[in-house]
């Protein structure tokens, strides 16, 4: 089957489907806006690249920073770093939550995954915030480039030991993670220290390549010394052909070392699959049978090695495909707590949640993220190196979202931005959802049963059966018969008081906490 | 319309110390002083709630045998015959077609509370159910429900923390899918909702549907599985269902009597040892705008089938209580957003009303009809209503006093204010705001002259303590309170200069702390 091109009707069911899976919820708009431009046009327009004009502000007055002021082009204060880490936050939760039509943040989400930092050990938010900078300018670009770029990252240098990689105490820390994690991926070991794509060996090797970087705080940039690095020839295993790479010296030499390095490594035809499959798993779905893995991912891995390991054209190959359509690849994803959360922001667009003021919007999304991360997401602070285990953990994968724990707190969630009452930081009152902003989204909001299925329909990727629609019809209705409530919305629009309106608004609240609440809304 | 929030803490922020044994104890929940007396005194009592959705014609339902002829005038098309109503009182009688509730009656078991309304009317159904929900005010929208108030501040935290040793069982039980908005508390619903605890359904569950792929299915199914176990309390409900069977025989065949379905499954539960306080049972049908009597178009169940079906429902339900031995521990209540009309209509139905009676059940209700018939005008006008005599909140009140041992100064933060109780229940405490009826009603209340054309002199006698003197229109609503405060006691007479009212038909209300008494009056220019 391989990637054919999908030539069956460009409906509602297919644009939400890409729509969901490449943006952060799928608002009706992001959807009729995917529909207007074809399947072709929404892809390539979800794949463009855009600049990102929102700067690293300081939400509140933080040491020497004013409010306002950007505290990434700012000296390192450690007083302040946890502040600004808060801020940094802040600031890409609210990227995300006004993200255009695009793929961007989705795919910056991927790569922060991919090349795991935790902010914690980086010690230093400026760093955070240049990685995430870079990261996000090169969404769609190449995965080979990236890596070089991240490999001089002073956060990762400083995340995974490069800094302190000398040669006379070489860390490979970094040159095992860059393999086992960043580019081609361990296999069994089927002899010691012997991985099937590289060895114990080959990290050894790739650290002495490594040598010799560390980062500069003020300049916040990688500065090399040459005493530091070891300039011999670096012989690698049979796993990559015995391949040798001489050494250099100065910054360029080292710097061509490394070249070297990752075109020996992009050269083995599993780099390409191992990304292929990482894309694969965080777009599609995690399950990858032999069939799947001969026939799709090896596909996808073409079209990266076709392309110097550039994800756009094999984006535009997975979202074109017929694969990607198929009903199998409907609704099995488990929405990330960003996609749960956020994605629930943008659809309802509660007022609360999008403050002009600087200072409620850090204390808005300061309590975000503190939300994502009671749900096991944790912005700029993965578990460990290996990144979120729902991306990788066999054989749950994604299913590790939900446990006992995690959907208590999920439900929680949506159970109290619809009715309950969702808590702000440094805000007295509860923050809600406003249920009448789903007006554009009723066919009839008279008819009971038309309204279920509408709203329904925006917030689902499944279709719910008989017997969930009446439930939901009854929770509406409390009891009453339809024209009940047909009558009170009627009342309602007619005379939009106080009075007709909180009548309305219970139900509808309560409907809604009921919809948010259902297994159904966990999958996208 | 005024929005008052009830905010997380407010209630155990506004309670006041109260002494106990001396000590000066605040009131809060989660005082381990407090719970001692509440553990002692009431933990194991049940409230078992009906509601009758659709606005119960009261009416029909206690019939004002006293004042036939005005009844049978206002409403010839569908009014009771005289001799078909089940006398409870030489005043009152039942609609026929509750008889065994009739008997349950003879034996002491039945508590009727006439002329159960809140000042301003509202006709909205929703709107009503979420005011009698609430416990709010008419004009003020509430957010949380007086059940989930009294629960939160019982089970303080919850749903963290819950279930525990003390309380391992859900706070409330709704019988259906739905969870009623009466138990909403400030940070969650108090509230579990069922229909079978066998094959337990939340509205989590659902078959695959057609047209997902299996990949979907099966993250669904895993979702689901979760679901079920974070669902913690299904567990001891299986077990409880499993513990008991029911043993009345008198229970309909199932799926012929939905409440007697549901009720015989809040039996087996408060039989099988649930914890569990409130139970809510439903009963829809009840908005009789046509065909009351018959059935027909908008309302195919006849009303006096259904209220046939509460009484067999009720009866069964107090029947196996009783072979369960558990009848001491519970009290049943039926409840309706609002009456109907006066006067019915052409089409043989009635349009929304305001106050109806309530009927309590159970071994510990204090037997008989508490207030008197309303009066029926002579002719009544089609907008015509029904005045309060009692407030649903003082209902309220009264079941969180004595028969849930609430502190008076919580129910009064939980009820936003003081509502005088009423003689519900055997062994409600005597002294403060219980009503009781006065030896001589003639003098409790009279205004002359009557009719009024200007000023009107208001005599009546009260006990001392709190009261309040209000005056309806026609339609049942409360125009103003012309007195209210601290009575000194005895006789009490006043002047008030009604000229601005234009002609027509009034209610006068007095309420203090031993009654309530409405009467009407004329004016006329």
């Amino acid at each position: 089957m391989a990637l054919t091109p999908y030539s069956g009707t460009w409906g509602t069911a297919q644009a939400a489907h890409l729509v969901r899976r490449t943006m952060i919820g799928a608002t009706p708009a992001d959807v009729q806006n995917a529909l207007g431009k074809g399947l072709n046009g929404a892809v390539d327009a979800l794949l463009t690249d855009s600049p990102e004009p929102r700067e690293p502000i300081a939400y509140l007055k933080t040491g020497s920073v004013a409010e306002g002021g950007n505290w990434a082009s700012s000296s390192y204060e450690d007083g302040s770093d946890n502040t600004r880490n808060a801020f940094l936050r802040t600031w890409w939760i609210d990227i995300m939550m006004n993200q255009d039509f695009s793929a961007r943040e989705k795919m910056t989400l991927f790569w922060a995954n991919h090349y795991s930092t935790g902010s914690t050990q980086v010690h230093d938010a400026r760093y955070m915030f240049n990685q995430n900078a870079l990261l996000r300018a090169n969404a769609f670009g190449s995965a080979k480039d990236l890596t070089k770029a991240v490999t001089f990252d002073p956060a990762m240098l400083r995340y995974l030991s490069g800094a302190s990689n000398t040669k006379a105490n070489p860390n490979e820390n970094y040159a095992r993670e860059l393999q086992e994690l960043f580019t081609i991926g361990k296999g069994p070991e089927v002899a010691p220290g012997d991985y099937v794509f590289y060895t114990e060996a080959d990290v050894k090797m790739a650290a002495k390549v490594l040598t010799g970087w560390k980062d500069d705080q003020a300049g916040m940039k990688p500065v090399f010394t040459s005493a530091n690095h070891d300039n011999g020839t670096k012989t690698f295993s049979h796993r990559y052909s015995q391949r040798a790479i001489t050494g250099g010296n100065s910054q360029v030499g080292a710097t061509r070392e490394l070249d070297d390095l990752l075109t020996m490594i992009y050269d083995q035809p599993e780099a390409a699959r191992f990304l292929a499959r990482k894309l694969y798993r965080f777009f599609v779905d995690y399950v990858v049978t032999p069939e799947i893995e001969a026939d799709i991912i090896e596909s996808l891995a073409q079209v990266l090695r076709d392309n110097n390991y550039e994800v756009r054209p094999a984006l535009k190959a997975l979202f074109t495909s017929s694969w990607f359509y198929d009903a199998e690849r409907m609704a099995c994803v488990i929405k990330t707590p960003v996609e749960l959360v956020l994605g629930t922001f943008r659809l309802f667009h509660p007022a609360d949640l999008y403050p002009t003021d600087s200072k409620l919007l850090h204390w808005a999304y300061r309590a975000v993220h503190r939300t994502m991360a009671t749900m096991a997401q944790d912005l700029f602070n993965p578990p460990n190196v290996a990144g979120l285990p729902a991306y990788y953990q066999a054989p749950a994968y994604h299913e590790l979202w939900i446990n006992a724990d995690t959907l208590q707190k999920r439900v929680r969630f949506t159970n109290e931005i619809a009715l309950d009452g969702y808590q702000l930081d440094e805000s007295y009152e509860k923050s809600y959802l406003d249920p009448f902003l789903i007006r554009p989204w009723l066919s009839d909001p008279t008819d009971a049963v038309k309204l279920v299925n509408d709203v329904a329909a925006v917030v689902f990727a499944v279709p719910i059966n008989e017997a969930q629609r009446q439930a939901l019809v009854d929770i509406l209705l409390t009891g009453q018969p339809m024209s009940t409530w047909a009558s009170a919305w009627l009342a309602y629009e007619g005379n939009p008081s106080d009075a007709t309106k909180a009548v309305v608004e219970l139900r509808l609240r309560t409907l809604l906490k009921f919809m948010l609440g259902m297994a159904e809304y966990q999958v996208c | 319309m005024k929005r008052r929030a009830f905010l997380r803490g407010s209630a155990t922020a506004a309670a006041a110390p109260f002494v106990l044994n001396g000590l000066s104890v605040k009131a809060l929940a989660g005082n381990p002083m407090f719970e001692a007396v509440q553990a002692a005194a009431c933990e194991d009592r049940v409230l078992v709630l009906i509601q009758m959705v659709g606005g119960n014609d009261g009416l029909n339902t206690v019939i004002p045998l006293d004042q036939y002829a005005e009844y049978k005038a206002a409403r010839s098309n569908i009014a009771i015959a005289e001799t078909a109503a089940l006398k409870l009182t030489n005043a009152t009688g039942l609609h026929p077609n509750m008889s065994l509730l009739a008997q349950m009656y003879t034996a002491g078991k039945v508590r009727v509370v006439q002329g159960v309304g809140y000042p301003i009317p509202n006709y909205s159904h929703f709107r009503s159910t979420d005011i009698w929900l609430s416990g709010s005010d008419s004009e003020e929208v509430i957010a949380t429900g007086w059940m989930g108030r009294y629960l939160e501040n019982t089970y303080p935290g919850f749903p963290l923390g819950y279930p525990n040793a003390t309380m391992p069982d859900p706070l409330a039980i709704q019988v259906g899918s739905t969870i009623s908005p009466g138990l909403e508390a400030t940070n969650a619903n108090m509230g579990m909702a069922f229909t079978d605890p066998n094959t337990y359904f939340n509205i989590v569950n659902g078959n695959t549907p057609v047209g997902v792929g299996a990949r979907a299915g099966a993250e669904l199914a895993y979702v689901r599985t979760i679901g079920q176990q974070i669902e913690r309390f299904a567990a001891p409900v299986k077990a409880a269902a499993g513990r008991a069977t029911n043993k009345s025989t008198k229970y309909p065949a199932v799926r012929t009597n939905p409440l007697a379905d549901q009720l015989k499954l809040v039996a087996q539960l408060i039989a099988g040892g649930l914890k569990t306080r409130i139970y809510i049972c439903t009963i829809s049908g009840f908005d009789t705008h046509a065909y009351q009597n018959q059935g027909g178009p908008g309302s195919p169940v006849p009303h006096g089938t259904l209220l046939q079906q509460i009484s067999v429902a009720v009866d069964a339900f107090q029947d196996d209580l009783r072979l369960l031995a558990v009848q001491d521990r519970v009290i049943g209540m039926t409840f309706s957003e609002f009456g109907r009309r006066i006067k019915s209509n052409a089409g043989g139905g009635t349009d929304h009303g305001a106050a109806a009676p309530i009927i309590l059940f159970g071994t510990s209700v204090v037997s008989g009809v508490l207030g008197e018939n309303p009066t029926i005008p002579t002719n009544p006008s089609p907008e015509d209503n029904l005045p309060m005599q009692y407030d649903f909140r003082s209902v309220y009140a009264t079941l969180l006093h004595d028969w849930f041992c609430v502190p008076p100064e919580i129910i009064r933060t939980m009820l936003f204010r003081e509502f005088p109780r009423l003689q519900l229940l055997q062994g409600g405490s005597t002294t403060g705001g219980i009503m009781e009826s006065l030896a001589d009603p003639s003098t409790q209340l009279r205004v002359a002259p009557n009719p009024i054309s200007s000023t009107a002199s208001i005599t009546f006698t009260a006990p001392q303590g709190p009261i309040e003197l209000s005056i309806f229109d026609a339609s049942g609503k409360q125009l103003a309170r012309l007195m209210e405060g601290d009575h000194a006691g005895g006789a009490s007479s006043a002047s008030y200069n009604l000229s601005s009212l234009s002609s027509g038909y009034y209610y006068i209300r007095l309420q203090h702390r031993s009654g309530a008494k409405v009467i009407p009056v004329t004016v006329q220019h």
